[in-house]
């Protein structure tokens, strides 16, 4: 392995944190998505620690950036995000998916602290992500001064805030989806970054043999939007993708991420079998901590 | 006579002339649904969906969270059908502040034929949960219904509606969530109706007196959350009841008051609505004629109830 710098160890580190928190809610629940989790681990880590204004302090402020898991499925790296960056103790991985827990099987806003929105039925959560960068680019609510509308989060707006989405490949096949590439292009929302983590594998197979996904970056781009091309695990990649969307005015971003099913544990890379519905065995699970740097304590 | 949707479209330029805390969203739809003199006047607050109503109803969810209430406007059909799943996920269940308002409803639709006639949309968005249901019966209570449902905080679904439609509260009209209204007493029988059925409902007790059976009529605006203590007010003083709705009979106004008689005070009921059929194009009166949802398709179920209950007697 090349020598990285210390920012990026440190970002490496809470990668590797994340892979065993995804590992362990998944023996907890017993089921859930651990290999589209996993392929999202480095997009999420440098969202949440470098990326973007949302923290325990701020997330219910109008002005926080959203971020939202339009692939919902794949919430075991988003509870393992907000875990680390403080919204509730880990202690609350042992109830994902079980009856009186704070984690649900898909996201809940109102169960759990610092999820945006419901998704997991597939495409609407990118759609949501479009109705937040609508709102926040605040075009119609400039004018209204003297609005005094009665819920928490409903304030004027001071500053222009952004919007991140993650989608699923296989999400891509959804029709709200492209309806959804329209709209913002449509809408000029330069405050939203779409990026797609493209694992290759959905729920039964690879993306290829369940319809024509491709070419991808020739249909974003004909829908308007300005499209980039990145290795989904590799941080300086991502951070220069995200500096790109930030300067680019006129039109939302889509980020296709090359990413690895499965990634970093490694008898679940590129398998299938690890999208969702089972778990670790014994052996399993210590093999996989052991992959993601924490051989030694397991419990 | 007023049309639903001109009805419409005027209560909200009315309400954003007052108010700045709503926009409201089209599916490329504004000249069916009445809004397009909204989108004239307050072009900075309408938003263009286009015809992608599964893409609006979520963009709507997102946008609730930004500082404004999204009214959402579309056909009844696309409404309850075809992104019905978003307006669960991305809607009800997150419980958003988002208004859908639809229009399109029943027979009413009249000439563009069953694709685009919504006769299912009560009983789909009252399975919903956190949803509440409404379906104002006349110009004057839709307008008196938009300001109340904006400053209910929760997820609403209110029926518009499109043609003309008799001025039958006469203006001044205060609107409440979840209150029936008895229209006019009666000791016999009550019918209930809903919507474009509250004055052929009115009409039907009218020819009704004139044979001596006395009808108490109620307009039943919010199907949900549905109004108990009148349905069983109702049963109570006249033993039998009526409802009328331009809905498929299966699930809809009469499906939620039998389910409210049933379990509390069953009376003999009748429901007037459609047959659990796919209609047919054609002008609405003349549909209204044929699939037997005029008022004397209600005063053939009066006759025929009242003899039951005297039967029974």
């Amino acid at each position: 392995m090349e020598k990285k710098n210390s920012k990026e160890q440190k970002l490496t580190d809470l990668a590797q944190e994340l892979r065993k928190h995804i590992i362990t809610m998944n023996c907890h629940a017993g089921s859930g998505h651990p290999g589209g989790s996993l392929s999202a681990v480095e997009i999420i880590t440098f969202l949440f620690h470098k990326e973007m204004n949302f923290s325990f302090d701020n997330y219910r402020s109008p002005e926080r950036d959203r971020f939202v898991l339009s692939k919902g499925h794949a919430c075991l790296v988003l509870y393992a995000a907000l875990a680390q960056k403080g919204f509730f103790d880990t202690k609350e991985f042992e109830k994902l998916r079980h009856v009186n827990g704070m984690l649900q099987g898909h996201p809940d806003r109102l169960k759990t602290p610092g999820v945006e929105f419901n998704s997991g039925s597939l495409g609407q959560g990118f759609s949501f992500s479009l109705g937040c960068a609508l709102g926040g680019k605040r075009t119609f609510i400039s004018r209204y001064t003297n609005t005094k509308p009665d819920y928490t989060n409903q304030n004027v707006l001071n500053r222009e805030f952004r919007v991140y989405t993650i989608i699923g490949d296989g999400e891509l096949n959804e029709g709200q989806v492209w309806e959804g590439f329209m709209f913002g292009a449509f809408h000029k929302l330069d405050n939203l970054v779409a990026i797609v983590d493209y694992n290759k594998y959905q729920s039964d197979d690879l993306n290829s043999n369940i319809t024509a996904l491709e070419p991808l970056m020739d249909k974003f781009r004909s829908f308007g939007w300005y499209a980039l091309e990145i290795d989904g695990h590799n941080f300086e990649q991502i951070e220069n993708s995200f500096l790109e969307a930030r300067a680019l005015k006129g039109k939302p971003t889509v980020i296709l991420a090359h990413t690895v099913k499965g990634k970093g544990i490694s008898f679940m890379e590129n398998n299938p079998k690890w999208h969702g519905s089972l778990c670790p065995s014994g052996d399993e699970k210590i093999q996989a901590l052991k992959d993601c740097g924490y051989g030694e304590c397991v419990e | 006579m007023k049309t639903m949707r001109d009805a419409f479209g005027e209560s909200l330029i009315e309400l954003a002339a007052k108010r700045d805390d709503f926009v409201v969203l089209d599916a490329d739809v504004a000249g069916g649904t009445g809004t397009n003199v909204f989108r004239d006047a307050f072009p900075e607050r309408f938003i263009q969906c286009a015809i992608a109503e599964q893409n609006m109803m979520s963009v709507a969810a997102g946008l609730s969270t930004t500082g404004v209430i999204p009214i959402v406007t579309c056909y009844g059909v696309f409404a309850s059908m075809r992104a019905v799943e978003q307006a669960r996920n991305s809607i009800a269940y997150p419980q958003f502040n988002v208004k859908i308002a639809a229009s399109h409803l029943g027979l009413d639709v009249g000439p563009d034929g069953p694709t685009h006639q919504a006769i299912e949309d009560i009983a789909i968005f009252r399975a919903i949960p956190n949803f509440t249901v409404i379906s104002p019966a006349d110009p004057g209570e839709l307008k008196a219904a938009m300001p109340v449902i904006l400053d209910y905080r929760g997820p609403v679904y209110i029926r518009t509606g499109r043609s003309p439609v008799p001025d039958i509260f006469g203006g001044s009209l205060k609107f409440e969530i979840g209150k029936g209204r008895i229209i006019q007493e009666g000791t016999d029988i009550t019918i209930i109706a809903v919507g474009v059925m509250v004055h052929r409902a009115i009409q039907a007790a009218q020819i009704m007196e004139g044979e001596g059976i006395s009808c108490r009529v109620v307009n039943m605006s919010t199907i949900k959350p549905i109004d108990k203590d009148l349905i069983v007010d109702s049963a109570i003083k006249t033993g039998a009841i009526i409802t009328a709705e331009d809905h498929n009979i299966l699930g809809g106004l009469g499906g939620t008051i039998a389910e409210v008689l049933v379990e509390n005070y069953p009376v003999p009921m009748l429901r007037v609505g459609i047959k659990d059929i796919f209609a047919e194009s054609g002008e609405p009166l003349d549909l209204a004629r044929k699939y037997h949802l005029m008022p004397m398709d209600i005063a053939d179920a009066v006759r025929y109830l009242h003899k039951l209950k005297e039967m029974k007697r």
